[in-house]
């Protein structure tokens, strides 16, 4: 017996021990189930395919597998919480929380375990300030950003004036909905529009109230930070009071199928910021459907392919991905720890080559990242539905946001932060 | 009509219109209460599965509308029977507590059976009610929760019509006072408890796809019974007449409260009423003083 036991150990040893050990491992934070699962399915989905399709084509990155690993949170705070406890002894190369308020939870938690969390376009806006916040990025653009380019974007379209322009934001009640109100206040004393705001309680579907209000004030425009369902009622609703289809810019948490679909005609113009591309014909498919969908390894049914949600987690992947390939450069080795990883995403530069090197032409924003600038430079575009076609269709290029506007705003939220949390910030 | 005064009653009849729905709601969680002593939780979860069901029939089946309407509401009566022999009838002589458990579990099962079988998607209804406004005088309202109102309203009125002079009704609200005296006058009681499910049911998908046709189907909109069960709380467990009431009257304080004081106070404002009432009068406004407190 003893001399099995001792044969097996030698032989885990020599085959199954290295292998495990070299294996890349990332948790999947994801919300397959609960109030928002509409949109956290397709993103899982689109996180998880990426992943199969380097395994099947690539052998993984570098040579070394991919190991996926999901915990399901609902999108409930305290579950995610639970997850990131449950995996962190795993040295996970990256955390992406996929909800702001998980994300809020975890700062100081990735802080104080030298681990490594990308939060791109939710959580925390200041997190930008790599200053104060060293371990948690949030490129390619953040809440602040968006608010931006959705009043630069006016600004353009009404000859570079809003003066005596009515904007009302048509919020989710709760730290997401909130993030652009400050930013929004701050634009609305430099252009010289009138800004309103009008919270809707989770989940959203009732907004009768908020509607007729809207319907009465006849505002200019109305941009919505919207979350699951309260979008789709938002937008049937707004078809119902008769409110101007165009006139309406969603968050790009606002602006997939899910959100549109339910209003049918109703929705057609309709606008949403994006930090990626709509197109789902980038030449990754081709890959990801010989060896992940025709393969039978798909995460999911294979009906999200090209949604938005789905290319959303195909981007948090291949973001992972770049990061990776950078930390095995730097370090001359196959082994990435998580330290390595926010080595290597402090030093980030995609560039428009690289995104087409992985299959995705014209699909995100170049950037870069500094020990200063966890946040990218805050680009983002519009894209508006075509309730006939059925899809989504970029309708600007990419917008910057205005940084003389956000930059102060970030500097004074992560110095109060820092203040608080009694961090030297260090660069 | 100056404008303040015209968004206040634009204001009100949106708030009538979404109280007939959660009076509508309210009835369901009335009758089953009245009938069986069980407050069946699981009544938001009936209501959502009314929406699918309708969509199943009108979209995926091309029914019309009114052929897809009643077997939607059918289709909850059905569930209700199922529960009621299957899950529920078992359960008799058991706690109060372990019978509301039982009805919380089921609501998490059919919010899992809808998504595995319908998608988490929201969804739209077929468009069976015009989205044409209506206007009183100057007054706005939307068709749908217009239609919604009188539906709602024409079917409570015929449910107290009922109570008062079916024998159903009848042996329903003896069965409701005394089970023991029912039984020796010969009501059939088990059948009433039955016949409470299915209504009951029935009633809650039926309130379902009217609030489906406002504002879209989707696994979530179940969150809506919450309302309806504080009415039914604040109402009175037992009252028809309650339900009515207090869903009316919740309806037009939750479209004032988001109207006036803003979106984020109707959860604090709705469940303030809840807490109040449970303290001062826990029997609710019309309910039956001898109701146990769960």
């Amino acid at each position: 017996m003893k001399v099995r036991f001792a044969t097996l150990v030698a032989a885990a040893i020599a085959t199954g021990m290295p292998a495990f050990a070299q294996e890349l491992f990332f948790p999947s934070m994801v919300y397959r189930t609960g109030p928002f699962a509409a949109s956290g399915i397709p993103l899982a989905d689109g996180y998880a395919d990426y992943f199969t399709m380097l395994n099947e084509r690539d052998g993984g990155i570098g040579g070394v597998k991919i190991k996926l690993t999901e915990c399901e949170t609902s999108y409930n705070t305290e579950k995610g919480v639970e997850c990131y406890e449950g995996f962190k002894g795993q040295k996970p190369l990256l955390i992406q929380p996929n909800s702001t308020g998980i994300a809020y939870q975890l700062i100081p938690k990735v802080e104080a375990d030298g681990l490594t969390m990308l939060t791109p376009g939710l959580g925390r806006t200041s997190v930008k300030n790599g200053a104060v916040f060293r371990n948690t990025f949030n490129f390619p653009s953040n809440y602040w950003d968006g608010a931006s380019i959705i009043i630069k974007h006016l600004l353009a379209e009404n000859g570079d004036d809003l003066k005596g322009k009515k904007i009302t934001l048509l919020y989710h009640n709760s730290a997401y909905g909130k993030e652009p109100i400050r930013t929004l206040e701050e634009l609305s004393k430099k252009h010289g529009f009138e800004f309103n705001t009008l919270p809707v309680d989770s989940p959203g579907q009732e907004q009768k109230s908020q509607w007729l209000q809207i319907r009465r004030d006849r505002p200019d425009f109305v941009i919505m930070w919207g979350w699951g369902v309260m979008n789709s009622a938002a937008i049937q609703e707004a078809a119902n009071v008769r409110y101007p289809m165009e006139n309406i810019y969603g968050s790009w948490w606002s602006g997939s199928e899910n959100d549109v679909r339910p209003a049918g005609d109703g929705a057609n113009g309709y606008k949403s910021l994006n930090m990626h591309g709509a197109n789902g014909d980038y030449p990754i498919f081709a890959d990801v459907a010989k060896y992940v969908k025709d393969a039978g390894k798909a995460a999911g049914a294979g009906d999200q392919i090209g949604s938005i949600m789905y290319l959303r987690g195909v981007y948090e992947g291949a973001l992972a991905h770049l990061a990776v390939l950078k930390a095995q450069a730097d370090n001359n080795t196959k082994e990435v720890t998580p330290a390595m990883m926010r080595d290597a995403l402090e030093g980030m530069e995609v560039t428009e080559e690289i995104m087409a090197g992985l299959g995705l032409p014209n699909f995100a924003p170049p950037f870069k990242a500094t020990c200063e600038n966890h946040g990218g430079d805050g680009y983002a575009l519009i894209q508006q539905w075509d309730a006939k076609a059925g899809k989504w269709s970029a309708i600007t290029d990419w917008i910057q946001s205005d940084l003389e506007v956000i930059d102060p705003l970030v500097k004074a939220d992560s110095e109060a932060y820092a203040k608080e949390a009694g961090i030297t910030p260090k660069c | 009509m100056n404008d303040d005064l015209l968004f206040f009653t634009e204001v009100t009849l949106a708030g009538l219109g979404s109280g007939a729905l959660l009076a509508l709601t309210a009835l369901a969680f009335v009758l089953i209460y009245k009938a069986t002593r069980v407050i069946n939780l699981a009544v938001s979860e009936i209501l959502m599965l009314g929406g699918y069901l309708f969509f199943t029939f009108a979209a995926s089946l091309s029914l019309p509308w009114w052929g897809a309407l009643p077997l939607a509401i059918l289709g909850g009566g059905a569930v209700g029977a199922i529960v009621e022999r299957g899950l529920i009838r078992p359960m008799l002589g058991e706690s109060a507590i372990s019978v509301f458990m039982v009805t919380v579990g089921l609501g998490s099962v059919l919010v899992g059976l809808v998504e595995a079988f319908w998608g988490t998607d929201p969804k739209s209804l077929p468009n069976f009610i015009a989205n044409t406004p209506v206007f009183f005088g100057e007054a706005y309202v939307s068709r749908k929760i217009l239609v919604a109102f009188i539906a709602a309203t024409v079917v409570i009125g015929i449910f107290l019509i009922l109570f008062r002079f079916w024998r159903g009704g009848v042996a329903l609200r003896a069965t409701a006072s005394d089970q023991a005296a029912a039984y020796s006058c010969g009501i059939n009681v088990p059948g009433v408890f039955s016949i409470a499910w299915i209504i009951g049911c029935a009633t809650a998908a039926g309130a379902g796809v009217l609030l489906g046709a406002i504002g879209g189907i989707s696994p979530v909109m179940g969150v809506f019974g919450l309302s309806a069960l504080v009415v039914v709380i604040v109402g009175g467990l037992d009252s028809l007449l309650g339900a009515l009431v207090g869903g009316l009257a919740l309806g037009v304080i939750q479209a004032w409260v988001s109207s006036f004081l803003g979106g984020e106070y109707v959860s604090p404002i709705t469940f303030g009423i809840l807490i109040l009432t449970l303290v001062i009068r826990p029997y609710g406004l019309f309910g039956t003083h001898e109701i146990e407190r769960l």
